[in-house]
């Protein structure tokens, strides 16, 4: 509570008793030391940590393989032109990846005998796809795939890459999507039922939307993880960021390439965690703030 | 008085795992009427009508709706839900929703009314509920009281042909229980027939033409109200009144 908030609500004039003034007072002279602390406690971790990497026995090689200024400049155009590759494949996967996943975890969430095939068969593949590693999926599809030399199949490392991610990913949003369905109150399933709905209409009206709100955090979550993944692809030959260094590491025997990769694939995935903490800040405002339910 | 009943149940009982929730219960809603359950927490008031609405399936008995047996499980269950309305305790407004679109949800999606004819309809209501100025707010934004209203609105909004009130002052704080309890009276003058379940007894023997007392999920004594609170028979019920007179609620 600041000053002028009290004095335009007050009628009166309000003086800030000598109390008051002490008080802030001594919260400003805290506030002023605990940042100074915590300035001086980075910059003792930070030398303190050069130190240990530059007297490293192995430092003056690592920096060589490592940290090339010269081999960077040649990597860095190659590698943004590979990470194009990443862009796509990480739009195109994600959007297949959250249709597919929802539909999985609706699958789950269906009552009724009908409906039990769909249902086991939708838990099979979460259980089966969670479990499976991706950089076995990725082996098996992109490898396994072309060697069966199948009429009008695809062989291209790009589309079956892309293929293997989204078999993999949409186990893990299926299960978001379906904690977040169960997470929705059964009293607002019997609200929409009494007012006639059918279950699909509930669902639809009622469940899903609460549902998706709820799991924005832990999808735009799964959404960065997808995004660094999408550098596995390039296992199969595909030329993405990845490639793209691991060209110029086997031509050169320099990993620096895969440095400024590594780089490159943080620095993309760096708004989108901000995005993700944004969302999620705000959201646990608003639910602060409604305080109801 | 004479009509058909609205609301017939007939040796209806229900239970939960092994325990009996409803034994036996026999009931009748004449059209135009407001009845009012009584009875303890956990005697079954709930539980009837959650079964009166199908939201629970019952073990034996049988439940008719104007005259046509709801309980037959050849019957079109999202149909029957159609033509009666809930107002639950705990208000269940759908939070992701404005005032407006929780109203029009019902009539547009399940009965297919024109969103501005459905629009036009839910501001009228809420007109009448000194609640238009709250159309367009979320849910989280009301009073408990105005929420509740809201949720009364909503259940209107269908033209149900029956409403059932699950204790709907039962979460409110005590000031904000006169605003609800007197909508329940205008829709009484109204004629809407309804079944309350209800802690609130000088209400109860207000309104209700129909009293009945339940004690673990029989119908222990129905009357009029002025029967079951000015002459109970039981010994039970008269010491339930005495301890809600003891309490302070009548």
């Amino acid at each position: 509570m600041t000053v002028t908030e009290e004095q335009s609500g007050a009628r009166d004039a309000y003086v800030p008793s000598p109390r008051r003034l002490e008080r802030e007072r001594y919260r400003r002279t805290r506030a002023r030391r605990a940042t100074a602390v915590a300035a001086l406690s980075t910059l003792v971790t930070g030398v303190v940590l050069y130190l240990v990497v530059v007297n490293a026995p192995g430092w003056p090689r690592t920096r060589e393989t490592f940290f090339d200024a010269h081999y960077a400049r040649e990597a860095f155009p190659k590698v943004l032109e590979g990470l194009w590759l990443n862009v796509r494949l990480l739009l195109v996967c994600g959007a297949a990846v959250l249709v597919l996943g929802m539909l999985i975890a609706i699958a789950r969430t269906l009552r009724g005998p009908v409906f039990f095939p769909l249902r086991a068969l939708a838990a099979a593949y979460t259980d089966f796809f969670r479990g499976l590693p991706l950089i076995i999926n990725l082996m098996i599809v992109v490898l396994g795939v072309p060697a069966l030399r199948l009429q009008g199949v695809t062989v291209d490392p790009v589309l079956l890459g892309g293929t293997a991610l989204t078999l993999t990913y949409s186990a893990y949003v299926a299960e978001v999507f379906r904690a977040g369905i169960e997470s929705v109150h059964p009293s607002q399933r019997a609200a929409a039922r009494s007012l006639g709905l059918t279950n699909r209409q509930a669902l639809r009206h009622v469940v899903l939307p609460q549902a998706v709100r709820r799991q924005v955090p832990p999808l735009l979550n799964d959404l960065v993880s997808l995004q660094k993944d999408t550098g596995l692809v390039s296992i199969g030959g595909a030329i993405d960021a990845v490639r793209a260094a691991d060209i110029i590491v086997g031509r050169s025997l320099n990993y620096t390439p895969y440095i400024v990769a590594g780089l490159v694939f943080v620095a993309l995935t760096i708004p989108m965690t901000r995005f993700t903490d944004w969302v999620t800040a705000r959201m646990d405002r608003r639910r602060a703030q409604g305080g109801a339910l | 008085m004479s009509d058909a009943p609205v609301l017939r149940m007939e040796s209806v009982r229900k239970t939960f795992g092994g325990s009996v929730v409803l034994r036996d219960v026999d009931l009748e809603v004449a059209p135009h009427t407001v009845t009012a359950l009584i009875g303890a927490s956990g005697s079954g008031k709930s539980t009837l009508l959650r079964c009166a609405n199908l939201l629970e399936d019952i073990d034996d008995g049988a439940i008719w709706l104007d005259g046509e047996e709801i309980t037959d499980p050849r019957v079109d269950q999202d149909a029957v839900r159609r033509r009666i309305g809930v107002v639950f305790q705990a208000y269940n407004l759908f939070p992701h929703m404005t005032v407006l679109e929780n109203i029009t949800l019902a009539p547009r999606r399940v009965h297919g009314v024109p969103r501005a004819k459905a629009e036009a309809h839910a501001r009228e209501l809420l007109e009448r509920l000194g609640l238009v100025a709250k159309a367009d707010e979320y849910p989280d934004r009301l009073s408990g009281g105005q929420q509740q209203r809201v949720a009364i609105v909503r259940a209107l909004a269908v033209r149900p042909r029956l409403l059932l009130l699950d204790e709907v002052t039962a979460a409110l704080d005590p000031e904000l229980v006169g605003e609800v309890l007197g909508v329940v009276r205008d829709l009484k003058a109204d004629g809407m027939t309804m079944v309350l379940a209800t802690h609130e007894m000088g209400f109860a023997r207000e309104v209700a033409d129909q009293v009945c007392f339940l004690d673990g999920g029989v119908v222990l004594e129905r009357g009029t109200a002025e029967q079951v609170f000015g002459d109970p028979q039981q010994e039970r019920t008269r010491r339930f009144l005495r301890r809600i007179v003891e309490a302070g609620r009548l």
